[in-house]
């Protein structure tokens, strides 16, 4: 019996998602005293593998994630080999694509955005209407497959031993192939941020995002945007938050002259602590916050850098 | 005679100059969800176990409209070829398929069955659209009500296809998809050749607003109820819940607005 996790292991160093991953994973192996086997591709040295904390590591080494099903006959291979009850996916750009389709091959039930871990009946939560309710989710099959939304448990860090296995099986060509990759540039890119400063037209004009991105700066923030603004071209579309944009689930949201149309509020209602400033004491946005202050974005913004740098300062 | 077989040859010779230039016409298939408008009250009924939906306006998924269906248009009346939209429901999703009618899909087809979840929903395209040989199958890269992601790469491997995600712009052009991802911050640009399986995330299309003419086609433009194939349920929602309610908002006076940092720090611990 074995639980499989499968997570992005490239890069310098390892994801947190993936840690992630492999924590949820580690938590379902010793309830059913199951063995963990990391499934995995790309070019991590086997050192850097070994140490992850699994009992064994299987790695293809010549596949990239662009291609979903390389990806889902490679997972379903070792799944099927292995016996595995649960196969655990992040819910990020790659396992969106491929736990679906690891689930339609195995006609196993999944659980998409997986935010807890199963409860005493077995049921595992997610967010459903965009954030506005939960649900409590029954799988029926025996093997189950999950994909876990970043940011809903906290990462255990443990070390292991595993054997590392170099996958030989056949992947098939890969159908779909990269042709560029574009760099969006420097800063921390938006899903993984742990602390996000957003801003909208309350800022008046793109010429004024100085401030906002000296505040990120300061704490170690990815900035984002409303929707206006990214439709105006103040801001890329890709820092676009909100029902259309992209959801985010931060530590600390600061929403800088952004009214909170529930629209908005569907992209961000899982941030653990929300800061509102607006000069409309009425803005919808104060009653989804923790903190807020009435007040004009040039005047704020100001006072929240020197108290930024202050603190940095400090510690 | 010399005249008018130099010209025969000539025009034969235009004919087949245009048939090699005249792009494939291309099948797509746009998978359409009926969902509560993005500004519904969100309520359950019969013991937190189904959505409440008394009085709820429902609308086609915002996703699946703006993105997957306006691309699938553009394509058409670029290339040529047909936009079939598929849904999975009662009739009570009549309205929304006659909107994706409205907007300018040619014909529609509703499998008639409430879905017991997403698999359900990719099993019963799946079966309908596998002897279809669609060129491109389109959906919204999720719905707004279930958030699952699961439906487009599900439907995928039933059907053994490639499948590309979160797609924000989409060109086909000799019989290859090129299609622009927001991926991990970077674009990342992807190629596939067709058939394949595209899930359509923002930045695709234009939102379009449906003409009197357009609503006025959709009312005699075929709608094609199929009965459902027999599947299994994969899994079930047992109920629901509401988050708790939000602590009321701690105001800080805008001259002291350093304090939120401080208090962000020391207090919420979460800088």
């Amino acid at each position: 019996m074995s639980v499989i996790v499968f997570a992005d292991t490239r890069g310098e160093k390892v994801a947190k998602s993936a840690l992630e991953t492999l924590t949820y994973g580690r938590k379902l192996a010793s309830k059913d005293g199951a063995s963990l086997t990391l499934v995995t591709f790309g070019d991590a040295s086997v050192d850097k593998l070994a140490a992850l904390d699994a009992n064994k590591v299987v790695v293809a080494r010549n596949i990239g994630d662009a291609d979903s099903q390389q990806l889902t006959r490679l997972v379903a291979d070792v799944a099927t080999k292995e016996g595995a009850t649960w196969i655990v996916f992040s819910h990020d750009d790659t396992g969106k694509a491929v736990a679906p389709r690891v689930g339609a091959k195995l006609n196993a039930g999944e659980v998409a955005g997986a935010i807890t871990l199963p409860n005493d009946q077995g049921l595992i939560k997610r967010n459903v209407f965009s954030g506005k309710a939960q649900a409590w989710v029954e799988l029926k099959t025996p093997v189950k497959v999950i994909s876990l939304l970043p940011n809903s448990i906290p990462v255990e860090a443990a070390t292991g031993t595993a054997a590392v296995e170099e996958y030989s099986g056949d992947l098939g060509t890969a159908k779909v192939t990269v042709k560029e990759v574009r760099k969006a540039g420097e800063g921390i890119p938006l899903p993984e941020a742990e602390v996000v400063v957003s801003a909208g037209r309350g800022m008046k004009g793109p010429e004024n995002w100085g401030m906002v991105e000296e505040l990120a700066k300061e704490l170690h923030a990815a900035t984002a945007c409303s929707r206006p603004v990214s439709d105006m071209d103040w801001r890329p579309h890709h820092e676009h938050v909100g029902q259309t944009g992209i959801a985010i689930r931060p530590n600390l949201y600061i929403a800088i002259g952004i009214s909170g149309a529930i629209q908005h509020l569907a992209g961000v209602n899982g941030s653990k602590v929300i800061a509102v400033i607006n000069t409309d004491p009425e803005a919808p946005f104060f009653k989804a916050a923790d903190y807020g202050i009435v007040g004009d974005a040039f005047e704020v913004l100001p006072k929240l850098i020197e108290a930024a740098k202050k603190l940095n300062a400090e510690r | 005679m010399k005249a008018g077989s130099l010209a025969m040859a000539f025009t034969y010779r235009l004919v087949t100059f245009a048939a090699r230039n005249v792009p494939h016409s291309m099948k797509i298939l746009v998978l359409i969800s009926h969902v509560p408008d993005t500004t519904a009250r969100i309520a359950f009924t019969n013991d937190n176990t189904a959505y409440d939906t008394s009085g709820i306006q429902f609308i086609v998924n915002p996703y699946d409209e703006w993105y997957a269906l306006v691309r699938a248009l553009e394509l058409k009346e670029a290339q040529g070829g047909t936009v079939t939209t598929i849904t999975v429901g009662g009739a009570e999703t009549d309205p929304t398929i006659r909107k994706a009618l409205a907007i300018g899909a040619d014909d529609a087809v509703r499998v008639d069955t409430a879905p017991k979840d997403g698999h359900d929903v990719a099993a019963q395209v799946a079966a309908f659209a596998k002897d279809k040989a669609y060129d491109l199958i389109l959906a919204g890269k999720e719905t707004i009500d279930h958030n699952g992601s699961q439906v487009g790469p599900m439907l995928a491997e039933l059907l053994d296809l490639p499948f590309i995600s979160l797609a924000a712009k989409l060109d086909v052009a000799d019989g290859k998809a090129t299609a622009e991802r927001d991926v991990r911050g970077d674009v990342e640009v992807v190629e596939c050749a067709l058939p394949l399986v595209v899930s359509c995330a923002k930045g695709m299309a234009e939102q379009r607003i449906p003409n009197m003419r357009g609503i006025m086609a959709a009312r005699t433009k075929p709608l094609q109820v199929i009965p459902a194939a027999a599947t299994e349920a994969l899994t079930s929602t047992v109920k629901f819940e509401l988050p708790p309610p939000k602590q009321a908002v701690k105001m800080i006076p805008a001259e002291e607005a350093g304090k939120l940092i401080e208090l962000l720090h020391s207090e919420a611990k979460v800088i």
